[in-house]
């Protein structure tokens, strides 16, 4: 099953690096246009599955040390406690709130709290959809 | 603005992340679920209290107001259910961990699912929106597809896959009925759903959407449509059953309630002819199943189903005292189911069998298992001053006012069934000359019984102190009749 791969982990090694980056771009985007936390997750576990595929999960496993099940929990307990954070200020649970900040270079940029929150959708997404690859193909 | 109404669902729902962290330390896990649960339950009372003194409460998450936003509601039923939950919730978890230690070592999600299903089961009875509905009641099922496989047993599994099955199912009905009202109504927030459903009448295209929610709720609640639910609720360990008796059918029941006395009250050929025709063969097939099995925990899972069929006599009768007396049953129901299942497990895990027949004189080595399974019979019959009394007197003198003498007929002949299908428990198992000698017999440890103790204390609480409980269930049931009384406070305050 070895013999072929040596095209797959080429192509990998350039398109992993395409689809995160693609995945941070729709992160970001996700706050005016398509895209958002659930999706850049998907993408973001995508990579992690192809180069599963292409090399091996002892491969992935070493690349990125650590339990994706706490990522998938840290995930939720930053979108959980965003939520929360609001119950501070007396608003109402889940209220997000903004500030416009003007950077050199870039300009003007919006600064939300939303963005706390869809990093925690994208690492639950991130989390589960890895763990559910992965023992899949470990095949207990 | 009350940000007080979302704890009861996001405090376990936050613990139970919380934990994932802490997986390998069994006693901080169990230590903290246990006073999030407590807090939890101490929060729903004063929410309760709350109720009383500002009436209906709501909160918009995100400070989107409604209808165009998702939102809370809390009105003294939904309330009194959340109370109830989380405090049976909280018993069954120190059983579970005292357990843990002979049945099922403690798997390592266990406390977090069990925080998981508490989490959907709290906010299925507070939301007030039927897509968040749809939502809570997928964060509860999905919890309990993993808790009831945990373990991994080959009984389990073949359970599972029937219970998963046919939940899935349901869920999808669900979702198309929602898209259905959707359609047809334009707005998914209760309220407006209730006022938009009065201003159109019973058209038959709404007509067509009740029946499918009336079939989707009666899969998750066992009404009638019960068929996967004895074997489901007879396979998993014993707290996961004791959860799953105690509260799963009990969010299906609430649904049914909230969706037919809001929103599908216009057309009484669904809400009382079909509804009534519905909990009448739940009674019966419920009794027929009670009294026809020798395995205790098949005759514990179809006491669940006739204790269904019951409350929903008193929706489909519909007249205060009725309705009044199915929320007390509920609330009895809750506590008693959790204790009944939890001592069914308790004397399955001593003797080592369910067959009634293969024990016999338990009471000599365990006579506090023995009292205390007989006073759970009392109560579910309804003996006062056990708290079974109180509903079921209630809903007689409602079925009389409504001169429905057959489901009367048929709502106390289950009683009898219930009493018998118990007492053939009671005799074989606790009468008799027992089978184990003297200092032979598996010892029976504190924390299993402590919680069946306070459990059926409880009831006697309830029973005893069913005045004090009286002017909320009273106010509970004057919303549920009133759909007004619950618009108001959300479309235009």
């Amino acid at each position: 099953m070895k013999i072929n791969d040596v095209i797959l982990q080429t192509v990998t090694k350039i398109a992993v690096f395409i689809i995160l980056t693609f995945a941070v771009d729709l992160f970001f985007a996700g706050h005016h246009h398509p895209g958002g936390g659930f999706v850049a997750g998907l993408v973001f576990a995508s990579a992690f599955v192809l180069l599963g595929l292409a090399f091996d999960l002892e491969t992935v496993r070493k690349g990125a040390p650590f339990d994706f099940k706490k990522l998938g929990a840290l995930g939720g307990f930053l979108a959980v406690g965003t939520g929360l954070l609001a119950l501070i200020w007396d608003a109402s649970f889940l209220t997000q709130t903004f500030i416009t900040v003007s950077l050199p270079i870039i300009g003007e940029l919006d600064v939300a709290t939303v963005t706390l929150f869809e990093a925690g959708v994208a690492f639950t997404v991130i989390g589960v959809v890895v763990t559910v690859i992965m023992g899949i193909s470990e095949g207990r | 603005m009350n940000n007080i109404i979302v704890l009861p669902m996001v405090i376990p729902l936050f613990t139970a992340i919380i934990l994932i962290f802490f997986l390998s330390y069994v006693r901080v896990q169990y230590w903290l679920s246990l006073v999030a649960l407590v807090i939890t339950a101490a929060l729903s009372g004063y929410i309760l209290e709350l109720i009383q003194r500002e009436g209906i409460l709501r909160l918009d998450f995100g400070q989107w107001p409604p209808p165009f936003g998702i939102l809370f509601v809390a009105d003294s039923f939904a309330t009194i259910l959340v109370l109830t939950a989380s405090i049976v919730s909280a018993l069954i978890l120190i059983y579970a961990y005292y357990a843990g230690q002979s049945e099922h070592d403690h798997p390592r999600f266990f406390y977090s699912l069990i925080l998981f299903l508490v989490a959907g089961v709290n906010g299925s009875f507070l939301t007030g929106d039927i897509f968040n509905l749809f939502v809570c009641f997928e964060v509860m099922l999905l919890a309990s597809y993993v808790l009831i496989t945990l373990g991994g047993r080959k009984r389990q599994l073949r359970e599972s896959v029937k219970y998963i099955g046919i939940n899935v199912l349901s869920s999808w009905l669900f979702l198309v009925a929602i898209a259905y009202l959707y359609g047809t109504a334009g707005t998914l927030n209760m309220a407006h759903l209730a006022e938009r459903m009065a201003e159109a009448g019973p058209t038959p295209l709404i007509t067509v959407i009740s029946i499918l929610f009336l079939i989707v709720f009666s899969l998750k609640a066992g009404l009638l449509l019960y068929f996967w639910l004895p074997g489901a609720y007879s396979a998993p360990p014993t707290a996961v059953a004791a959860l799953f008796g105690a509260l799963l059918t009990k969010v299906g029941i609430y649904a049914l309630f909230r969706i037919f006395s809001l929103l599908f009250y216009h057309d009484p050929f669904v809400s009382e002819t079909l509804l009534g025709i519905m909990a009448a063969l739940t009674l019966i097939g419920g009794s027929i199943g009670a009294v026809a099995y020798n395995d205790i925990r098949h005759i514990v899972a179809y006491n669940v189903v006739i204790a269904v069929g019951f409350i929903l006599v008193g929706l489909a009768i519909a007249t205060p005292a009725a309705i009044e007396g199915s929320i007390y049953y509920l609330i009895h129901d809750m506590i008693a189911k959790g204790l009944l299942f939890l001592l069914a497990g308790t004397i399955v895990t001593l003797t080592g069998t369910g067959k009634i027949e293969e024990m016999s004189g338990l009471i000599r080595h365990y006579p506090l298992l023995g009292w205390l399974f007989f006073i759970v019979i009392l109560s579910l019959v309804g003996i006062p001053p056990l708290s079974g009394f109180i509903g079921k007197v209630l809903l007689g003198q409602g079925a009389v006012q409504a001169e429905a003498y057959l489901l009367l007929g048929l709502a106390f002949l289950s009683s009898l069934f219930v009493l018998y299908s118990l007492l053939r428990i009671f005799l074989n198992c606790f009468w008799g000359e027992t089978t184990i000698s003297e200092g032979e017999e598996t010892p029976l440890r504190k924390g299993l019984i402590i919680p069946s103790f306070i459990l059926a204390m409880l009831m006697f609480g309830l029973g005893l102190g069913a005045e004090l409980l009286a002017p909320y269930v009273k106010e509970a049931a004057e919303t549920l009749l009133n759909p007004n009384l619950y618009i108001e406070p959300i479309l235009y305050q």
